[in-house]
């Protein structure tokens, strides 16, 4: 056991390190906090690292992963952190590729991969509907066979940002005389530009368009689009979540956040003198970096047990369910650190040309705004109550 | 980085695992606690024939060439056999002190901490220091060429059963400062040593020692004179890192049990287990066990990094495991109900040793303050 880094390392630190700084595109820097970003300010990066051959490192080699060790990942992220990098999206990246390298056939592979690492295609989930929460397995979407192709009806909701997408993996149901609710759910890819698809925003508390709705009527997807075996879709999605979780626990970018509040935490005044200096404050920090320590050597514990060979298991419950409280109270924090001007509203109100951008001190900027926006990260993939719930049935055998 | 236990380890905790298996069963324990000597001197002999006593010296000090991860693996098994030999007052402390003092001393001493003969306990704490190192009310004057000791060292674990103290004294400057602390080896037989021995609610011993103008040589004076404190922070911090791993072991237990329990134990015809209210409560203890088993790792693998890294490491650990010991120990006696207040149950037992290892070397708040002292001299000038 030990915590250096061989010289290897060190040079690929260096590497990376140097890499990011001459090519990480200069109009993102500073924009990491705000979440109302263009299609080309998200995509900007991922370009970059897919010319490169960096935009997905977890991959198996053979499809165009890196080939790195878990080290050289952990290093990988801690350096993208530092320069507070907009990474590339999960959906494609993360979320769908892994099912279609592991369960896709060659020609899907051959279809999909290359646009997602390239960052030229944008994926959408079309998992939850308004009645199949963290029930999804009770989803109603339907998908009937009509010749070649399936025909879908239904209603998917928490589409993130779907306004952008080019292409959409749905959970839909195929058999619907099945026994058990998991059983008869297929895994469809699906052409978002298809006739028959509507997708309309939904404005959440923190005044930003992240999530839709998205109304299939009568849509008309080739059966090629099917992944893996009609009727097997749930393996597929459950298989798609423990991958999610898995990068969920955001320890970099964390990292990066207790260093920014603490940079408002010495600029703020009580009585006069830095925020920081009350010893109220600075233990509430204290406690966040501490946490964040644990969750940061677990993620090492994990990250260490995957490259002995085993994929990611339920204990990736445990880096979603850390990660998001820690990333909750930080946003909270800073919230709490920036005072009064927590109050003028970035996004301001929609038609009135007016908004608080800019009021108060720079640091104060969507401090309120993220803060209410990171209420999501303990509902998002799977609600940390359905994360105890899979630790419970898989590991503690409950 | 490399998170995998080396051959030697494995074996050291497979062979203890199967001591405590055979030879160390909950009833066994509480036949020792309750019996007058307290503790089993032929259950040292044989942690000591195990090579436990010097898994973590180097070869040139006689040791196995292991180290703080080996100490490591030791106690996490002793957590879970909540075993009560003073493993940490006598190898951790007595030994960490002692492997740093001269060829003299580690001749003297260190031999025989290794093969049992000596047994050490650590005095430090003082009725009026609470838990800084510092602030001591033990003098030793300076008398000739040695020193002459006075003073009342408080709950010294392990003193009823040690041949040896290691003794911190103010030998110049006042009560709290930071300079003028010396640490002193002082035999339990020396002329004006008296103790009085008394059972700690976790089911080991512990004594109340005082010194009466007790004379010791300068050859007593381990490390420099008057500059003792960080020779004392620095073998403190690997005790917190080895009651850390204690900690997790007695977890693990805790847990188990815990979860064992919720499975039998029936309620409005179903187990208590298939109750989602006390599910979700064993999964957050089963998070706090993961999350202090990294924390563990952690500060043990930081005890040779510089001063200040190892002392966030330290205290960093001390607060996580701190918070996790009690919301576990609290949790697993909640859910064993009525039961679980019984002293006929072990799992009360475990609760008892994790309450106690956070108030050892420091409890959470102190650690929360210390770590927070030690990131403000980190910080860049911003603060102005």
């Amino acid at each position: 056991m030990n915590l250096d880094f061989s010289p290897e390392e060190i040079a690929f630190r260096n590497e990376v390190r140097e890499f990011i700084r001459e090519n990480y595109p200069k109009e993102l820097e500073g924009i990491g906090s705000r979440e109302d970003l263009t299609r080309e300010e998200f995509l900007a990066w991922h370009k970059v690292l897919g010319k490169k051959g960096w935009s997905t490192p977890a991959w198996p080699e053979k499809y165009g992963g890196t080939g790195w060790t878990s080290t050289q990942r952990y290093i990988w992220s801690e350096e993208n952190a530092r320069v507070d990098a907009l990474m590339p999206l999960p959906f494609g990246v993360s979320m769908v590729a892994p099912v279609i390298y592991t369960f896709g056939n060659e020609e899907q592979k051959a279809r999909h991969l290359p646009g997602i690492r390239s960052g030229e295609v944008w994926w959408c989930q079309g998992y939850s509907e308004p009645g199949a929460g963290s029930d999804l397995a009770s989803l109603k979407t339907t998908a009937v066979r009509d010749g070649d192709h399936y025909v879908l009806n239904g209603q998917k909701t928490w589409t993130t940002l779907a306004q952008h997408a080019d292409w959409g993996f749905f959970l839909c149901r195929t058999d619907p005389t099945a026994k058990k609710p998991q059983e008869g759910i297929s895994f469809i890819l699906v052409d978002m530009n298809t006739p028959g698809i509507e997708v309309k925003p939904i404005k959440l508390i923190d005044g930003t368009h992240e999530v839709n709705e998205t109304w299939l009527t009568d849509v008309r997807v080739p059966v090629e689009n099917l992944v893996g075996t009609e009727n097997e879709g749930w393996t597929y999605a459950k298989f798609l979540l423990a991958h999610e979780r898995s990068g969920i626990a955001g320890v970099a970018r964390s990292k990066r956040g207790v260093e920014r509040l603490r940079n408002i935490a010495s600029e703020e005044l009580v009585d006069g003198k830095p925020l920081l200096q009350s010893q109220d404050f600075a233990r509430k920090i204290s406690q966040l970096e501490i946490d964040l320590t644990a969750l940061e050597f677990t993620e090492l514990r994990t990250l260490a047990s995957e490259a002995a060979g085993k994929g990611p298991g339920p204990e990736s419950s445990i880096l979603k369910v850390k990660g998001t409280e820690i990333q909750q109270r930080l946003t909270e924090l800073t919230l709490e650190a920036v005072g009064n001007y927590g109050a003028p509203y970035g996004y301001g109100m929609e038609g009135t040309g007016n908004d608080g951008f800019g009021v108060g001190p720079d640091h104060a900027n969507f401090a309120a705004e993220t803060y209410f926006n990171m209420r999501k990260t303990s509902i998002y993939g799977g609600s940390n109550e359905i994360q105890r719930n899979i630790i419970s049935k898989m590991i503690l055998g409950l | 980085m490399d998170f995998n236990f080396t051959e030697e380890q494995n074996m050291i905790r497979d062979s203890l695992s199967r001591l405590i298996r055979e030879q160390y069963d909950f009833d066994t324990r509480r036949k020792v606690v309750e019996s007058e000597a307290g503790w089993r001197p032929e259950m040292w002999a044989q942690f000591a024939e195990l090579g436990l006593l010097m898994a973590p010296f180097s070869e040139e000090d006689g040791g196995l060439g292991g180290g703080p991860i080996d100490a490591m693996v030791v106690m996490e098994e002793f957590g879970k056999g909540l075993v009560v030999e003073p493993y940490v007052p006598s190898v951790v402390c007595g030994g960490g002190f002692l492997k740093r003092g001269t060829d003299a001393q580690k001749e003297e001493y260190l031999s025989g901490i290794m093969s049992g003969e000596n047994v050490f306990a650590f005095a430090y704490a003082e009725p009026r220091g609470r838990y800084n190192l510092a602030d001591l009310e033990t003098t030793a004057k300076k008398d000739g060429a040695g020193y002459v000791l006075n003073g009342h060292k408080a709950v010294v674990i392990g003193a009823p059963w040690a041949t040896h103290f290691v003794v911190t004294a103010r030998t110049s400057g006042d009560r709290r400062d930071s300079k003028g602390v010396s640490v002193f080896v002082v035999a339990k037989d020396a002329q004006g040593v008296s103790t009085r021995d008394y059972p700690t609610v976790d089911g080991r011993r512990a004594s109340e020692v005082y010194f009466e103008n007790v004379s010791v040589g300068a050859e007593a004076v381990i490390g420099e004179v008057d500059n003792g404190l960080p020779l004392i922070e620095t073998v403190t911090d690997e005790a917190i890192a080895a009651i850390c791993a204690e900690a997790c072991g007695a977890m693990k237990v805790a847990h188990a049990m815990t979860v064992e329990y919720s499975r039998q134990r029936k309620q409005f015809g179903v187990p208590i287990g298939k109750f989602q209210v006390l599910q979700h409560r064993m999964v957050d203890m089963f998070m706090e066990h993961e999350q202090s088993i990294s924390m563990t790792y952690m500060a043990t693998l930081k005890l040779d990094e510089d001063e200040v890294t190892r002392k966030k490491a330290a205290s960093a650990a001390k607060v996580r495991i701190g918070q996790a010991g009690r919301f576990i120990g609290q949790e697993a006696v909640q859910i064993h109900g009525g039961m679980g207040m019984t002293d006929e149950l072990a799992v009360g037992h475990y609760f008892k040793r994790l309450t106690m290892i956070d108030s050892e070397f420091g409890n959470i708040d102190h650690h929360l303050k210390r770590y927070t002292g030690l990131t403000e001299m980190d910080l860049p000038a911003a603060a102005e």
